[in-house]
């Protein structure tokens, strides 16, 4: 079975909706079949505007979205076979979870033998047989998000879309649904659009994440890569936690680059960073900075300790490193670590690969 | 079982039950107090006249308080034939004393909604009955008028004896117990209640569904317009609210009487001849019109709130999962609203039914409602018991209405906002 890589396709999709504004510039994305693809971004960024532009609530101002090679623009939603989870999951508060279900096998003229049986299939996939009589407002806000993954699923679309679906749960809830999802979308090969702006969950559900910020797609990377090697200080800054240091560049060469700051020097790896004079925001992720580590590494500071805060598993230490006072280590929670005490001062190293010369902010 | 359960107490041994009883009495007190204004209120203004008004509809002492004597000897007649000697004598007793206290006006005006031809008798009998001898009156009376010597009228007398009387309430149906003490039908060219009873039901059933057609995509737009325009457009709903009644009675009567801007409009327009403009006022079109523009924002408005509560992204999950935009609507958005249309239409319904100034004012001769009628008898013939009557009977029907609909949907379902 080969497997579409542009099962969904953004070309060059523009979106404004007062004529003024561009909520949506330039959005050039293709989506193979089968992948769980998370739009990621802060409120405002266009990734909702994205995902109702393919569901057909909204048309693009320019450009054109194609379903499996097909146009659709001009395809009313309820043609388009797309199957929804919405925010606040939009249960038909009149309809018992059966109803709920057969609703989309119902205006599909499917015989009721066929109904009976895919509703159970769907049912039974959220672990919730038994419940078919049941009116959404009897279920937890958990039972409801199954039914309405469900019926977004019982119908067979070919794409899914998930509109912050797990926005609503509380915390423990939403991690266990992210896995519950994660493993629907694995055992039945559909096609997932999801959006959220929460990273964790982007991290641990996707195949592939689009940073969106500012109506533009920032990266496009599977999570790790968008973690370990963001391509711009955004992206950086949004997933997961960065030390910064503001700087210019004062030599490259080598696929190496030392960074001037205010105080001091450090070396980087340059990324967005062309020529000398060049300025740049270094980043490095908290974990990757090391206290007294064993193996020899190119930047080695002295910083001092300005506050420690327990987190159980690990413990953060904010130091004084180069004049940037926000510094944040994240030390493992082992034996090991008996220096760390308020104004203590601390070796600190770092490989120069993990400091990446992204743009400026 | 409930002998086993033991009882609870509190830490000081005081059972849970009494202990929280008295917790809980100061605040009961303090509500008491608060509504007890509202509840004063609503007794004096609602629930006692709604009494009076019971009372007075079936009330009929008037007449067996005037003639006591009349109805004590009356007993024993079977009013096969004309009474014996001792009525006739009691009869012209109360009578007597009747004129010297200046009071038998009341009785003949009672008498004669009995039977017609009373008033002009008993006004004979009073010149006359100053030259009255003693002994043989049935003679004397008989000789007064030919009338006094015919038996309807004594059973007729008789038939007030009473004290309590339903006739009000069969009158109102077009209805009276004749003479034998059979329920029977007014003659056809006097039947006007009934006449007026359906139609009072008839222009409210209408108004009803008039107002629905109109309020439904108004309350839609105003729910799911932006901020700005719904704004504006919640003003022009709301804006004959403000207005007095009778000043938008008053223009309806401006726009639709013959000569009025909406048949100036037509005639311009060509629609109709100059001659033959279209009389849209004092029938049953100009009730119609009025009203339902009068009570329309009473639709729109338990409407609105429902539908304000209906996330939009239902709809597109009707769309989305298949549904073309009329079943979403249909089968998604429609029954959701239903008790926001429960609401508006018992709303308009019922006061539609007790409609009074507009019909009264632009409804003519076959415009008006049973209300109007009501307010005749309270006004004009000043026979109370009557309107008091038809009022109660408009009353039963609205609760009726209002008991059918809870079997069907449920009370609860009402939501007014």
């Amino acid at each position: 079975m080969s497997k579409n890589s542009e099962f969904v396709k953004f070309d060059k999709v523009d979106k404004s909706y007062d004529g003024k504004v561009l909520v949506v510039k330039d959005l050039n994305l293709d989506i193979s079949e089968g992948e769980f693809i998370t739009m990621l971004g802060p409120s405002g960024s266009g990734k909702t505007t994205c995902l109702m532009m393919l569901a057909g609530f909204e048309t693009p101002t320019n450009g054109e979205i194609y379903l499996d090679s097909n146009p659709i623009s001009n395809i009313p939603p309820h043609k388009r076979g797309i199957g929804m989870v919405f925010q606040n999951y939009a249960l038909f508060p009149h309809m018992t979870v059966y109803e709920n279900l057969a609703f989309p096998l119902k205006v599909r003229k499917v015989s009721k033998v066929e109904i009976d049986k895919k509703v159970d299939k769907a049912l039974s996939m959220v672990s919730l047989t038994g419940f078919e009589n049941r009116m959404p407002g009897q279920l937890s806000g958990g039972q409801q998000q199954r039914v309405a993954v469900a019926r977004a699923l019982v119908f067979d679309p070919a794409v899914v879309l998930m509109d912050e679906p797990l926005g609503a749960l509380d915390k423990n809830l939403r991690e266990s649904m992210q896995y519950e999802i994660k493993h629907i979308h694995e055992s039945i090969g559909v096609t997932v659009v999801y959006v959220t702006h929460d990273q964790g969950e982007a991290l641990t559900m996707s195949n592939r994440i689009a940073v969106f910020n500012d109506g533009k797609v920032q990266q496009l990377s599977s999570p790790d890569k968008l973690y370990e090697e963001p391509v711009n200080s955004f992206v950086a800054e949004f997933i997961g936690e960065n030390n910064t240091f503001q700087g210019e560049v004062s030599d490259i060469s080598n696929g190496k680059c030392k960074v001037k700051l205010k105080e001091g020097e450090i070396v980087a790896n340059p990324i967005n960073v062309k020529s000398k004079g060049d300025k740049t925001t270094v980043s490095i992720r908290p974990e990757r900075a090391l206290i007294n580590p064993s193996q020899k590494m190119d930047n080695n500071y002295k910083g001092k300790i300005e506050e420690v805060i327990y987190h159980g598993d690990h413990t953060r230490v904010r130091l004084n490193v180069l004049g940037n006072s926000e510094f944040i280590l994240k030390v493992p929670n082992s034996s090991q670590n008996i220096d760390i005490k308020l104004g203590n001062t601390i070796n600190i190293s770092w490989n120069s690969t993990d400091a990446r010369a992204l743009d400026p902010k | 079982m409930s002998s086993e359960t033991k009882q609870i107490l509190t830490t000081d041994g005081i059972p849970l039950e009494v202990s929280l009883k008295k917790a809980e009495k100061k605040n009961k007190i303090k509500a008491f107090l608060l509504v007890a204004p509202l509840l004063l209120f609503l007794i004096i203004t609602y629930i006692f006249p709604i009494g009076e008004m019971l009372f007075r509809s079936v009330d009929d002492r008037m007449v067996t308080n005037m003639l006591p004597k009349t109805f004590k000897a009356m007993e024993k007649w079977d009013g096969k034939e004309l009474p014996p000697e001792e009525v006739f004598e009691a009869f012209y007793l109360d009578y007597k004393f009747l004129v010297e206290e200046k009071t038998f006006g009341k009785l003949a005006t009672q008498l004669n909604y009995e039977k017609n031809g009373f008033k002009s008798i008993l006004k004979k009998l009073q010149r006359k009955m100053k030259k009255f001898e003693q002994g043989n009156y049935k003679e004397q009376i008989m000789n007064v008028h030919k009338r006094w010597a015919n038996v309807e009228y004594w059973r007729a007398i008789k038939r007030r004896a009473p004290d309590i009387t339903y006739s009000k309430y069969l009158k109102a149906m077009d209805m009276y117990e004749n003479e034998d003490g059979k329920i029977s039908q007014v003659s056809e060219d006097r039947r006007v209640h009934r006449i007026l009873w359906l139609r009072t039901l008839e222009i409210a059933f209408f108004v009803t569904i008039l107002c629905f057609l109109m309020a439904y995509p108004i309350a839609h737009l105003l729910a799911t317009l932006p901020m700005k325009y719904s704004n504006l457009l919640m003003i022009c709903v709301l804006l004959p609210f403000w207005t007095s009644l009778l000043v938008r009675t008053a223009s309806w009567m401006i726009l639709l009487q013959q000569q009025g801007i909406v048949n100036d409009f037509f005639v311009w327009i060509g629609l109709v001849g100059e001659e033959n403009r279209p009389e849209m006022m004092y029938n049953k079109t100009g009730t119609y019109v009025a009203m339902t523009q009068i009570l329309l924002p009473f639709m729109v408005l338990p409407l609105y709130s429902v539908m304000k509560t209906i996330s939009p992204s239902l709809m597109r999950a009707g769309k989305s999962l298949g549904g073309t935009p009329f079943v979403a609507f249909w089968k998604v958005y429609f029954p959701l609203t239903i008790p926001g249309i429960g609401a508006g239409c018992l709303l308009v319904f019922i006061l539609a039914i007790g409609y009074y100034i507009t019909p009264a004012l632009v409804g003519g001769a076959s415009g008006t409602l049973i209300s109007n009628q009501i307010a005749f008898h309270m006004k004009s013939t000043l026979d109370w018991s009557f309107a008091s009557a038809m009022g109660l009977m408009l009353l039963t029907g609205v609760l009726v209405i209002y008991w059918i609909y809870n079997k069907l949907v449920g009370v609860d379902n009402i939501k007014l906002g």
